[in-house]
């Protein structure tokens, strides 16, 4: 596994090498007409969630970086704009149009998932937009170590019988993909509605009032690693991660462990094929491995989308990119150009059949209404 | 054992965090603002940190905890100079210290009362934040064993506690939290997103109308920045406009340090006995600051042999009061840190500050006491050394800090006014948010013109969220485990220490329910009218109905997000309804008829309408003009005609405060409030 990784590590640094020679020619194109210049601008990123969110750490983790990369080196602040979910501040986006290239809105899952469920307080279309970079993560579901060791081996059905409660924000935020999930297992899972953030999820587990928590990476890193070393809990799976041809693959953050897909195979009762397998896969797809991605307005012109993208590359061609953004945001994939189209088409277009299941399943199993 | 564990690295690791210029300079910093913020009468600790509020946006929280601590440590330190030199309360808890301080400054004895006031204060928050280390020492591990009933019980306490306390009639604290719990659930429910007191079709509105755009302000709630400056900071503010105090009343400080900081020494063991009142009153949510210096007052009373010279200048009774309501802020910091439950304004307004630090990482309760414990006795070592160097700062520039008192508050209210417009503006950047802080303050002037405790409502408002949380989840936790097994569910909802706290709040609403008509808040206050009352406590029931009405609108299947409102305006309409019928009975002079317009008791020179006109002409103008081209005409306008200065000396005002405000939003990189102007036309910044 090691040298697997070492391997792997060394050619992302040659790819790496290869774009960062590939950024700075184009740069030196650039500025002989294509491209716009920013010098002397103020680019404002504008995020549609408060300033304590994971929205936030990751904007203003690019924001530094993406203002030196930018030609003319324009000032990059983020402004946040929260609401609604989300949805005040893309509804607000959606009204704007592009200018001179001085706004960019950061996405991020709970913007998507009321947009593919056809929520009535969605006013914007992804499609007007303009995607320039898209960044993946994971997710981790734990036990507590004596449900932990019930399980044989991957097979969970032996959980089956038991009854689990776990804290949520609400079925039809990111939470659908883990209740969706446990529910395929025949786990009965009993949501315990109005938690602020995953962090409260995670007291409440600690606190022994719930016995199944899910954490994104970078939570399951900073909060639950601890807890896992003290032996209070032991992690179930991964939600997984993409590859290039769409399969679901081991989390490169966690090698170790093995995917809700393998357990899934393990366990009596759970399909990998099918209705419900294919409405899972479609909104972890559209959950996790593009949850946050950064737009330029309707009506951007190739070169300033061009230009942006360029810069997302020329940071992550950085010398230390590895090494800053693995704390920060996880090892996980930062896509530009046309794998951040395409990684937009897969996180915005899910397919009819796999909505009207959620549709129905959130109706029959949460009494959840989306009819407009 | 624990303590040598776990305390012990936390209280060096907490010094560590404090002991570093950049955390010592905002501590002086704040020091600074608090000592400001009480020098000026009738502005106190909780309009101070609703000010600092939109700053604590994305600050390293323990910066943003040094500014908050220092500012809240010294407002009872520094609210002595109004009470001895102008003989009238900097802020609610120096009321007592009038009595004695005043006369004693009429006698030349200024500089004695108010060094003797000094030494009493130190000492008193120094004993406060002793007493906070030793009971986060020893309440910890019971802390650590709350899960949700323990929390919501503690929190039914907390409120039962506040809305009892609050004000002569029990009642009325009671529907003033109900009344801010209700404001509290306005938006999307946290359990099935039902909305709550905003009608389910604006959600289907044209994206660019009205009902749409009030839909995505409220759906959200309230922002605390908004509730909190309109609930205290305006009514204050305005307040203390209509007196337009003159310049000339007040006394000079004279000699005599010494003999002040003597007269300490001398009865250094009452200033024990009332710091520890001050500790305990603390302690108990919703005593707080307005009582503490009378119950202390009362006792240095009572232990003196030769009471003849009170209420001559007796300098026992300045020390009393003194020591006490430094002390209540070290206990008022033991609900708050521990548990999560403000038992007080200022405290409501701290909790909303942290959540904003801690960027959702640092929850005050059990889970600070978990997870940041060093965090949590850096609040207590900061408390401590806030007290002397807010003390240092006192006697060493006490001069200065005297002539503050005469700045005439009408050429410092425009400036607040501007302040206050920008920090509201910050919470939801929408002009939305200008609407809602006049809206809320105007309701806060009629809470304080009818004496219905504020406290009592901003506590409601905070606690609104936790309780519909632990409540719903509580239920929700328990139908599982009852489903188990019958034995498994009780012995989760009745925990030894549940029970416990049930026993504690009974005892406590049947004692707090005797002793309420002694508690008079914000001093007494006259009545004698039954008119405007009760039009005021009909608006308020036509509130509660209306809730309650929602409430029940919500269908079934999610009956989750009707429960609480329901629950709540349900007993507050029974609390306004008993209101009611005793209005009717009793004769105007009761307690229930509170109006200060009545007897005039705020001795106002200006009416109420016209100065709150100016403040709503400036929000008017920006709706049109946009902030900073109001903000110059509102500026230039007042110091003018409501202040009566110079053309030049307004023009000089205004170009300040402008220069102040860019600089300000330049730093914090904000932006204003466009107006309709904007819309049409596209100007440089800051005009956008």
């Amino acid at each position: 596994m090691t040298i697997f990784k070492t391997t792997r590590r060394a050619a992302a640094g040659l790819v790496a090498a290869a774009a960062a020679t590939f950024a700075t020619g184009a740069y030196a194109g650039s500025n002989g007409g294509m491209g716009i210049d920013l010098a002397g601008k103020t680019v404002e990123w504008v995020i549609p969630f408060s300033e304590t969110g994971g929205s936030a750490k990751w904007a203003n983790f690019y924001a530094p970086l993406l203002s030196e990369a930018l030609p003319g080196q324009p000032t990059v602040v983020v402004k946040f704009m929260p609401g609604a979910g989300s949805t005040k501040g893309a509804n607000w986006f959606q009204e704007q149009s592009y200018n001179d290239g001085t706004l960019i809105f950061g996405s991020s899952g709970s913007t998507q998932f009321p947009y593919l469920l056809g929520d009535p307080r969605v006013r914007y279309e992804y499609n007007d937009w303009n995607v320039v970079l898209a960044s993946g993560t994971g997710g981790v579901a734990y036990l507590p170590p004596d449900l932990a060791g019930m399980m044989n081996g991957l097979d969970a059905s032996a959980l089956q019988g038991t009854d689990f409660i776990y804290g949520s924000q609400g079925a039809t935020r990111l939470d659908l993909v883990p209740l969706l999930a446990w529910e395929m297992l025949g786990l009965s899972v009993e949501p315990v509605f109005g938690i602020k953030g995953r962090g409260d999820g995670r007291l409440m587990f600690e606190r022994g009032e719930a016995n199944i928590d899910y954490q994104t990476s970078s939570s399951y890193l900073k909060g639950v690693t601890p807890l896992v070393e003290a032996g209070t809990a032991v992690p179930m799976m991964s939600w997984g991660a993409l590859d290039a041809d769409g399969n679901i693959v081991r989390d490169p953050t966690f090698p170790d462990m093995p995917t809700f897909k393998e357990v899934c195979e393990a366990t009596a009762g759970c399909e990998t094929s099918g209705d419900q397998w294919e409405a899972w896969k479609a909104f972890f797809v559209a959950g996790f491995p593009a949850q946050k991605m950064v737009f330029l307005p309707a009506g951007a012109p190739a070169e300033a989308i061009e230009t942006f993208s360029k810069a997302f590359d020329a940071v992550k061609a950085r010398a230390d990119f590895g090494e800053i953004s693995k704390a920060r945001l996880g090892v996980y994939p930062q896509m530009t150009g046309a794998e951040a189209t395409g990684a937009l088409g897969s996180a915005t277009m899910v397919p009819d059949s796999a909505k009207a299941f959620v549709v129905d399943w959130l109706k029959e199993r949460y009494g959840v209404s989306l009819d407009g | 054992m624990e303590f040598v564990t776990t305390a012990l690295p936390a209280l060096s690791d907490a010094a560590g965090l404090i002991f570093q210029p950049l955390v010592l300079g905002y501590l002086v910093l704040g020091v600074v603002m608090g000592l400001c913020i009480g020098v000026f009468p009738g502005l106190g600790g909780i309009a101070g940190l609703s000010l600092l509020l939109p700053f604590m946006f994305g600050m390293d929280p323990i910066l943003g905890l040094a500014l908050m601590i220092g500012m809240v440590a010294v407002v009872p330190t520094s609210d002595t100079f109004a009470s001895v030199l102008m003989g009238i309360p900097g802020s609610s808890a120096s009321q007592a210290t009038v009595l004695d301080g005043f006369p004693m400054a009429k006698k030349g004895e200024a500089a004695r009362a108010l060094s003797a006031a000094f030494s009493s204060s130190l000492f008193g928050g120094l004993v406060g934040a002793a007493f906070l280390t030793l009971f986060i020492l020893v309440a910890r591990p019971i802390v650590l064993e709350f899960r949700t009933p323990e929390l919501l019980m503690i929190t039914i306490f907390g409120l039962s506690m506040v809305g009892i306390l609050a004000g002569r009639v029990a009642i009325k604290g009671i529907v003033a939290a109900g009344l801010g719990m209700m404001v509290g659930v306005i938006g999307e429910g946290a359990f099935e997103g039902e909305l709550r007191l905003i009608p389910a079709s604006w959600v289907y509105a044209d994206s660019g109308s009205i009902e749409f755009g009030i839909y995505q302000y409220l759906g959200d709630g309230l922002k605390l920045v908004i509730v909190g400056l309109g609930i205290f900071a305006i009514p204050e503010i305005v307040a203390l406009l209509r007196q337009d105090r003159a310049i000339s009343d007040r006394s000079p400080l004279g000699g005599g340090w010494m003999t002040g900081v003597r007269d300490w020494m001398a009865n250094i063991w009452l200033s024990v006995r009332c710091s520890v009142i001050g500790v305990i009153v603390g302690v108990i949510p919703g005593l707080g600051g307005s009582v503490v210096d009378w119950i202390a007052y009362g006792h240095a009373v009572q232990t003196t042999p030769d009471k003849s010279k009170f209420g001559n200048g007796e300098i026992r009774g300045v020390i009393g009061p003194e020591s006490s309501n430094n002390a209540k802020e070290g206990g008022g910091l033991v609900p708050t840190l521990l548990f999560g439950i403000p038992g007080s304004g200022s405290m409501a307004i701290f909790i909303g500050a942290i959540a904003l630090l801690g960027s959702g990482n640092i929850e005050v309760g059990p889970s600070m006491l978990k997870n940041n414990l060093d965090i949590t006795y850096s609040i207590v070592w900061m408390l401590a050394l806030a007290n002397v160097v807010g003390t240092l700062i006192c006697i060493a520039a006490s001069g200065g800090i005297a002539r503050l008192t005469s700045v005439p508050f009408a050429l410092l209210a425009p400036f607040l006014f501007m302040i206050i417009s920008f920090a509201a503006f910050q919470s939801g950047q929408n002009l939305m948010d200008l609407v809602a802080l006049f809206a809320i303050g105007f309701l806060g002037i009629m809470m304080r013109r009818f004496d219905w405790s504020r406290p009592a409502f901003l506590i409601g408002f905070v606690l609104s969220t936790p309780a519909e949380n632990y409540a719903n989840q509580a239920v929700q936790i328990a139908q599982s485990r009852f489903r188990k097994g019958l034995e498994d569910g009780l012995d989760y909802i009745f925990s030894p220490i549940v029970i416990v706290l049930i026993i504690i709040t009974v005892i406590s609403v049947v004692m707090g329910l005797r002793q309420a008509k002694q508690i008079m808040a914000e001093g007494a206050v006259d009545a004698g009218q039954k008119r405007a009352p009760m039009i005021f406590l009909l608006l308020v029931l036509a509130f509660l109905v209306a809730a309650q009405m929602n409430a029940l609108a919500i269908p079934d299947y999610a009956w989750r997000d009707r429960v609480f409102p329901w629950f709540v305006s349900g007993v507050a309409i029974i609390g306004a309804l008993i209101l009611l019928v005793q209005m009717m009975l009793r004769d105007e002079t009761h307690p229930l008829f509170a109006d200060r317009e009545v007897a005039n008791t705020d001795n106002n020179v200006h009416g109420l309408w016209s100065t709150l006109g100016w403040f709503a002409g400036l929000l008017v103008l920006t709706s049109i003009l946009g902030f900073i081209l109001a903000l110059a005409a509102f500026l230039f306008a007042f110091i003018r005609y409501r202040a009566g200065r110079s053309t030049l000396f307004a023009a000089g005002y205004t170009v300040a405060g402008i220069l102040f405000m860019c600089v300000m939003a330049g730093l914090l990189n904000r932006d204003f409030p466009p107006g309709l102007l904007q819309s049409f036309v596209t100007l440089p910044w800051p005009l956008t």
